[in-house]
Order: structure tokens, then C-alpha cells, then sequence
């Protein structure tokens, strides 16, 4: 089995977010990237299929040079190869038309991607990819199986969950659950060194969406605080005062 | 030209996500000067009763369409070819999970731009820009959408229903939906049943490590059930499978935005943070007066869960039975 990983590379999770420029550029310094904790599970049920089934995993990022250490930290987890599409990701039109552009022609029968980026929220690239390659989606899977050609997937739905079933080749992304993420060994980061990471240059796609301007949300007042023996009182205040129940 | 707008229905009814897509979408073609169109398509159509109810809500015209089953890649077909029908420039869908799935589709198929998670009115001075929701609930961007036909996902329990009109006309669609857009084939569908689903709740009771184990739920449950609440809980708590992953809220959860968010035993980790700040009141309930949801709460109670969660649900039976 042949399995396409999409990963993004975000600030890590415990970042405080501030911007720069008049608040038109994310500040970046002192942060840590990480991979997107959601192409994570997507890359370690894809190894788990490939070391059941056999096949590679190969990982593509749209991004540029300075996200080659989360595409090492990758193929330390695992990946067989890697492709950086140089691009700058400006929006999920882009990377997902770039992604699909160059994946097209290369016969993967599983195509994985998280079910959102934890920076910009989009929660578009797999389908986008899954649109362009018109492949059958599977979207937010917290169960996937491969069995020969079938795939079994549950996903989440709004008020439950879904059991489907659909034939290779597909696109599917990740949601919390599917696996546990795994940690790179001394082995693996040794062997990443060496292992193939091609960059490609960028089709050309021009992206849709640009963010202009950003904005932190407003300070909140003192918090009011309600005496614990009288407990009880916080339900008249959201009843009267903050007149939400 | 036009404005269309996806009308989810669910067993044959609108949630309030329709009613606040409409009432968004008719905001946004008076700021463009057209008309509403709706397209209702699912394997059970509301009532025509119903659908000519949305004109209430702004709706000039409402399409409905009976799928042979609920596939989102067959709800974007209906709508691609809606949208071509009444000239759309700007298509309206919710930003729930099936959501989720249709925009992108439709977004190939029209040559549209997307914004998804947005929660501002267009604005068309300059450009076509909109505000969303970045860094998982830790900030905003304002997104220019430069292409023709734009598709805003909406987030859900941030735009007011406004009744402003009169019923709107019902008229049946058809679109020819190809075998590609069945190719997903459902076995089975597991709903919850009895319990309000987290993404659409307008208030909500979450529990975090400090609840101590799972044994102890029935606190935060019968809490949530006096309140017509969800619930909810941090990472650590459905990690340990003390809860389902469903309710794990955060930056690696779910991001919510009811109207009243009530946390019991939770620290106010920046990660847990991330997926409820954007609740309109917050309430901590904690033990530790330097817990950091203290920091961001609009009411606090410091105290033992296991004293104050009793005391609580107390007054809220007496409330609701006073109702
Ligand atoms: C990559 C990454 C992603 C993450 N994503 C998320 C996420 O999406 N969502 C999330 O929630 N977390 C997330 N976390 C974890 C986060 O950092 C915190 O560890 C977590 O939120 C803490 O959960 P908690 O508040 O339930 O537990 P704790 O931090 O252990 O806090 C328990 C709280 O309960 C209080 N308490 C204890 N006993 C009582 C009592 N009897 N009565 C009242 N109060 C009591 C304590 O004072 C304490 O404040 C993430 C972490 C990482 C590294």
C-alpha cells in the first residue's frame, strides 16, 4: 500500500499567540514548531497499516526551507520519504491544490491529512484534495482499516458517529482517537539523516484567502467571585444578571 | 445574482444552525442588494410548512431536494448546481462537521474561495473580508476572498436569528447527483441518544482531572441535565478513558462556543483555554484560587467540586421548577 501523509507545521501548542507589524504577521519569535498534532495520528496509523500490510508512507509539506526539522522529526517517526512542495502556505486553496497537483500522477492508495490545522483552523486540505483528485473523502476518522482494497472508517458526525465503508484509492483525515501518536527512537532520528527528502517547486497555484490583520481576543474583566457556602447563588446571578439560563 | 444559503435538516427538522444561517445570509445579500435562495436537500425534507417558515428569517425562495441518502459529497452536488441556477456569489453553509465535509467539495466544483470558522458579516468596502477564528480560538484573522463565488462556513452560536419577513416561496429542485458522490456507504450510524450534542449546546458542564475519577460523573451529569446542558471535559480526562474523546474540548479537542461554560476541577491550561475562551460566560469551579481559569472566568466559585457541585444543583432544580 502506497500512503500519501499531508503535514503541517504549527506553533506548538503551549504558544502564546502575538503578532507583529501593526498585527499583520504572526510573531515567531522564540517559538517552537511542532507537526500538526493531527497529521501526527495520520502518520502513525499509516505506519501501523504499512508495517501490517506492507507498502511505504511517504510525507509531503507545502511549506519552506525552515520547516525541514518537523519533516526530519517525520521520517524519525517513521516515514519511508518526504516531498516539500517550496511554497509559502497561504491558504488551504493553495496547499491543497499543490498537494494534488503533484500527487496526482504518483498512484497513492491512501491519502491522509488531519482533520484541521491547529494554527489556521481550516479543516479544508483533505477534502479539497479528495475534490481535485475526485476520490471518495472520509472526513474526521477516528477508526480506519484497510482490508485489501475496502476501507472501514467510523468518523464523527454532528451528534454521533458514522460507520462507512468505501474502496481505494481515498482520501481520509485524522480526529483525535485514531491512534497514539508515536515518539521518534535514537534509531529512527538516525536514519531520518539519510533518508530521502525531495523539494519540489511549487506549480504556481495562487491562494484565495489572504489574512490580512489579526487580533487577539478582548480582555475579560475581574472574575466575580462567589462564596463557596453559597453556592447556590452563582444560578440566580446567571439567572438575573447574566440572564443566561 | 444571489445569496445561497444550505439548509441541514436532521430527521426531517431545522436546528438552530438553519435559522442563523438564514438570518446571516439575508444580512449579507441586503449589504449586496439580493435575494435569498435556500436549498434544503437531505433523504428527509422538513415540511413545506417549515421550509416556507425560513422566509421569516429573510428567505426569498427555498429549494428542497430529496437525496436517496445523507452523503455530504451529494448535498455539494445539489448545491454546485443550485448555485449555478440562481447565479450565487456567495454560498452560506454551517461550519458543523457536515459542514465540514460539503465545503470543500463545493469549493472545487464552483472555483470558489472558503472561509471557514468565520464570524463576522462580510465586509465590502474593501475587498470581500471576513473575520475567522485562528490558533484554535487563541485569535482572529480578517481574510480578504479574492475569487467570484465565495463560500463563508459560519461557526454556529455567533450570528443572532432575526425574524424579519414573510413566508417564502417552496419550490421542488432537482440536480442529477453522479454514483461518485455515493461512494462513501454508510453500515451504520450511532446518534446519542437523550443527551445534547456538545457542538450544538448553548450551555455547557465540563469536568477535568480534579473531578477525581469517573465514578464521580453523575454530579456533572445531573448538573448538565437540570441545566439542558452538554458535556464536556479536559484532555487528561479522556485520555484515561474516564470520558469519551467526543467531549474533550481544547486545541486538540473540540473548540465550543456556548452562550454559558461551566468548568469543575479544571486547571485553564493555554491548550484547554484555546477551545472554550470564546464561550460568552464562563464559570471556574476550583479548589485552588491560583488556578489559572480563574484568570479568564466571568464567575468563580473556590471551593471542593464535591461541596459546591451539590449545592449547585440544588438551586438549579429550584430555578428550573420555579420556571
Ligand atoms: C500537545 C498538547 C495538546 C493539549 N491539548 C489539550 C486540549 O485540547 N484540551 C485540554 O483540556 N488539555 C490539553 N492539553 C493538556 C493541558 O496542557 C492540561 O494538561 C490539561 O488541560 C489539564 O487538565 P485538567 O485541568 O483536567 O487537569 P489538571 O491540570 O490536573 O487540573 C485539575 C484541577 O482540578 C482542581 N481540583 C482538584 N481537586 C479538586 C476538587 N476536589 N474540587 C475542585 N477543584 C479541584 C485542581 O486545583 C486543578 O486546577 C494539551 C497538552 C499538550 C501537550
Amino acid at each position: 500500500m502506497k500512503i500519501l501523509v499531508c503535514m503541517s507545521v504549527v506553533p506548538d501548542t503551549t504558544t502564546k499567540i502575538t503578532f507583529t507589524d501593526n498585527n499583520t504577521k504572526f510573531n515567531t519569535a522564540g517559538v517552537q514548531y511542532i507537526i500538526n498534532p493531527y497529521d501526527e495520528l495520520s502518520l502513525t496509523r499509516a505506519l501501523e497499516l504499512t508495517e501490517a500490510q506492507g507498502g511505504t508512507v511517504t510525507v509531503i509539506h507545502v511549506g519552506l526551507a525552515d520547516s525541514e526539522a518537523s519533516i526530519r522529526k517525520a521520517l524519525a517517526i517513521g516515514a519511508h520519504d518526504a516531498i516539500r512542495i517550496n511554497a509559502e502556505p497561504v491558504d488551504a486553496t493553495l496547499v491543497a491544490q499543490e498537494i494534488a497537483n503533484w500527487a496526482g500522477s504518483q498512484g497513492f492508495d491512501l491519502i491522509l491529512t488531519g482533520r484541521e490545522s491547529i494554527d489556521y483552523n481550516g479543516g479544508l486540505v483533505g477534502g479539497l484534495i479528495a475534490a481535485h483528485l475526485d476520490l471518495p473523502f472520509i472526513n474526521i476518522v477516528t477508526q480506519l482499516d484497510v482490508a485489501g482494497t475496502e476501507v472501514t472508517a467510523i468518523r464523527d458526525i454532528d451528534g454521533g458517529k458514522e460507520t462507512v465503508k468505501a474502496n481505494l484509492p481515498l482520501v481520509a483525515s485524522a480526529q483525535k482517537d485514531l491512534t497514539e501518536p508515536r515518539i521518534p527512537n535514537m534509531r529512527g532520528i538516525m536514519a531520518a539523516r539519510t533518508k530521502p527528502l525531495q523539494v519540489v517547486e511549487a506549480s504556481g497555484v495562487q491562494a484565495l484567502g489572504q489574512s490580512l490583520s489579526f487580533e487577539l481576543p478582548p480582555a475579560k474583566g475581574a472574575v466575580k467571585l462567589i462564596d463557596a457556602e453559597k453556592a447556590g447563588d452563582l444560578i440566580q446571578m446567571l439567572h438575573q444578571e447574566a440572564k443566561i439560563i | 445574482m444571489s445569496i445561497l444559503i444550505f439548509a441541514e435538516s436532521s430527521e426531517g427538522k431545522f436546528k438552530k444552525a438553519v435559522f442563523e444561517a438564514v438570518s446571516y445570509g439575508k444580512e449579507v445579500a441586503d449589504k449586496l442588494g439580493v435575494e435569498v435562495n435556500v436549498l434544503c436537500a437531505s433523504t428527509q425534507v422538513p415540511t413545506d410548512a417549515d421550509l416556507a417558515a425560513l422566509g421569516k428569517f429573510g428567505a426569498n425562495k427555498v429549494w428542497k431536494m430529496t437525496l436517496s441518502e445523507d452523503r455530504p459529497a451529494a448535498m455539494a452536488e445539489a448545491l454546485a448546481d443550485a448555485a449555478g441556477k440562481c447565479g450565487a456569489r456567495v454560498v452560506v453553509i454551517s461550519n458543523n462537521y457536515n459542514g465540514k465535509s460539503i465545503a470543500p467539495a463545493l469549493a472545487v466544483q464552483l472555483k470558489a474561495s472558503i472561509a471557514s470558522g468565520v464570524i463576522s458579516v462580510p465586509d465590502t468596502n474593501n475587498g470581500f473580508q471576513v473575520k475567522r477564528g485562528v490558533y484554535s480560538g487563541k485569535a482572529f484573522a480578517q481574510v480578504n476572498l479574492t475569487s467570484v463565488v465565495k463560500i463563508l462556513a459560519i461557526t454556529p452560536n455567533t450570528f443572532a436569528i432575526k425574524e424579519s419577513g414573510n413566508d417564502a416561496a417552496v419550490e421542488a429542485f432537482s440536480a442529477s447527483i453522479s454514483d461518485a458522490s455515493y461512494r462513501l456507504k454508510a453500515q451504520s450510524v450511532n446518534k446519542v441518544q437523550g443527551k445534547i450534542p456538545l457542538t450544538e449546546a448553548e450551555v455547557v458542564v465540563s469536568g477535568g482531572r480534579g473531578m477525581k475519577g469517573p465514578e464521580n460523573w453523575g454530579l456533572i451529569e445531573d448538573l448538565a441535565t437540570t441545566l439542558g446542558a452538554a458535556t464536556a471535559c479536559s484532555k487528561p480526562v479522556a485520555d484515561m478513558d474516564w470520558r469519551p474523546h467526543e467531549e474533550h474540548v481544547g486545541q486538540t479537542g473540540i473548540t465550543i462556543k456556548p452562550n454559558l461554560y461551566i468548568a469543575v476541577g479544571i486547571s485553564g491550561a493555554i491548550q484547554h483555554l484555546a477551545g472554550v475562551s470564546s464561550s460568552k460566560v464562563i464559570v471556574a469551579i476550583n479548589k485552588d484560587p491560583e488556578a489559572p481559569f480563574f484568570k479568564v472566568a466571568d464567575y468563580g466559585i473556590v471551593g471542593d467540586a464535591f461541596d459546591v457541585l451539590p449545592r449547585l444543583i440544588a438551586a438549579a432544580k429550584e430555578l428550573k421548577a420555579a420556571q
